[in-house]
């Protein structure tokens, strides 16, 4: 601020006027432009026009990727020496620390909604399933990507033996931790073709060792066609279900109900 | 539509100051190009300052598939200076500049506040990742489709291949051209010299389909449809540093493009992009450049 006082103090050559009215003149266009679509921003048809494209986006995709294309698969070389954690890294909730405190002995996953046979697995039990390791980029909507080994049980072999009925449209995935210490809890869905891709797995292992509480132990969601917060860390409870309606904000996840998009493959 | 570079004699051309050299109006831009023209001015606005939205979320490049965290090619962030005052800081491959007001650090609502891009230079203004998003894909669906097209029916109507691929003549006549340009003489003919041509080409065939293909392999799913895309760029973080850098040399072309309309005659160009309607000498200044119309 000092610094804008001293340049006030010495008066400006004559071209240096004309440049700042003409630099003003320029802000001034550029700053009602930018008004302008900040308050577009705010407005219910633009909004509505703007999930038209992730409509399209989504669409597209699906199109031009196949079901079962599979997301690249990398070198064990290749694996980044820390995997970046984000959002929730270390939940505090009473029920997690015990968790933490005896191992997850004691921690169960459930497996519920519209399904033929509900089930409650222990993380032994998930452990001894077949299991499926990848190594892959996890790339975050901020822009930055890591890669990662990850060890689990595919989605699909335990949507198998839960049964979907009919009615089921989306898996959804519900976490232990209430995310940045708020009031609600991180959860995430998957679309039925998304859920049965041969890479959508309940990862237990990162780099070959149990999944560090940062990570999202003691099993977290790898969809490797998605962008990261798709990934969701500390999953207790897959739930399929129909619709969103009855999920918290209704728009399908966490960040979803924030205003992002729920189909994150772009 | 009529062919774009035929000339047609306009009736307002026989005003021609004695002694002046003659001219006349000839039609220049088709319709198409015209509406493509300004949808591309307001689409580009949108992606870009869109996209420094986007890029405010990680402030920084990589080269290669993942980000090497510890050294990235290009970070923009805020630090404290030993003075203790705050500063803006942009590294460039291991070089520090201090950008303190503009980048890294600068005026958020009558606060100094961290931010890679300035406030003035985003879209939406406020930190908001999400409409950058939103403002971005809207953009580059009506963007991309459009730029197709026209590479299309550039590159398949012949007179469109005239009037954008430079002649021999055209060629060889550039280091004169860019000595004309350099004492601001310009020609107003029909067809675009070679400078002019190049450019064109360069922009429409290296730059935008970079600044797309580039951009698609940001998007996990394209990804998994099209490894070989990323391959090509070398990888995730390599892709995103060129779709960064592409983005940069547009707004080269930009100011360049700007300057040159205003300084070349800015009415008769505007004219030409708005009506289609150009004024040209009617004599080739010294009967080296061949016509084509």
């Amino acid at each position: 601020m000092t610094d804008s006082n001293t340049r006030l103090s010495t008066s400006p050559a004559p071209d240096r006027a004309r440049r700042r009215l003409l630099g003003g003149l320029c802000a001034l266009g550029a700053g009602t432009f930018l008004t302008g679509c900040d308050r577009l921003s705010e407005s219910a048809p633009v909004r509505a026009a703007l999930s038209n494209v992730e409509q399209l986006s989504y669409k597209a995709q699906r199109l031009i990727a196949s079901r079962q294309a599979l997301a690249k698969e990398f070198d064990e070389s290749q694996i980044a020496p820390v995997f970046r954690p984000n959002g929730t890294t270390n939940p505090q909730e009473d029920y997690y620390r015990a968790w933490v405190e005896n191992g997850f002995a004691d921690w169960r996953l459930t497996i519920d909604g519209l399904v033929e046979e509900p089930m409650t697995l222990s993380l032994l039990a998930l452990r001894e399933m077949a299991s499926r390791t990848q190594i892959t980029r996890h790339d975050c909507v901020e822009g930055w990507s890591c890669i990662g080994q990850w060890t689990g049980v595919p989605l699909a072999d335990l949507l198998d033996r839960v049964r979907p009925a009919d009615t089921a449209r989306f898996v959804v995935f519900h976490c232990a931790d209430h995310t940045y210490g708020g009031s609600d809890l991180y959860y995430e869905s998957l679309d039925m073709i998304e859920a049965y891709h041969p890479q959508t797995l309940l990862a237990y292992d990162l780099n070959g060792e149990p999944l560090p509480v940062a990570n999202g132990a003691p099993i977290r969601l790898r969809a490797e066609r998605q962008l990261g917060y798709k990934q969701a860390k500390y999953v207790m409870r897959v739930e399929l279900v129909e619709s969103f309606k009855q999920l918290h904000g209704g728009k399908g996840g966490y960040w979803e109900d924030r205003g992002y998009d729920w189909w994150a493959g772009i | 539509m009529s062919e774009s570079v035929k000339a047609t004699i306009d009736s307002d051309s026989t005003g021609n100051v004695p002694g002046a050299p003659a001219t006349r109006v000839i039609k220049r831009h088709t319709l198409a190009t015209r509406l493509w023209h300004w949808t591309n001015l307001v689409c580009l606005i949108v992606l870009l300052m869109s996209g420094l939205q986007i890029f405010n979320a990680h402030p920084a490049l990589y080269w290669g598939e993942q980000s090497d965290f510890a050294n990235p090619f290009i970070a923009i962030h805020a630090r404290t200076a030993e003075d203790g005052e705050r500063m803006g800081v942009v590294r460039i491959a291991g070089q520090a500049f201090d950008t303190t007001g503009v980048l890294g650090l600068s005026d958020d609502n009558g606060q100094l506040r961290e931010r890679a891009f300035p406030r003035w230079a985003t879209l939406p203004g406020d930190k908001w990742l999400t409409m950058g998003r939103n403002w971005h894909f809207l953009a580059a669906w009506i963007f991309v489709p459009l730029v197709v097209a026209y590479l299309l029916y550039t590159l398949l109507v012949p007179q469109r291949r005239r009037a954008l691929f430079p002649t021999w003549v055209q060629l060889k006549n550039i280091p004169r051209t860019l000595l004309d340009h350099a004492r601001l003489r310009f020609h107003h003919e029909a067809d675009y010299n070679g400078i002019q041509k190049l450019t064109y080409l360069l922009v429409l065939f290296g730059l935008l389909p970079v600044m797309i293909l580039s951009g698609l392999t940001m998007a996990p799913s394209v990804n998994a449809a099209w490894p070989w895309l990323t391959e090509l760029f070398g990888g995730r973080q390599s892709a995103r540093t060129f779709h960064f850098l592409c983005a940069t040399a547009l707004i080269g072309f930009f100011i360049v493009h700007i300057a040159l309309v205003l300084v070349s005659g800015v009415f008769n160009n505007l004219r030409s992009m708005v009506s289609g309607r150009y004024r040209i000498q009617v004599e080739a200044h010294d009967g080296s450049e061949p016509r084509h119309d």
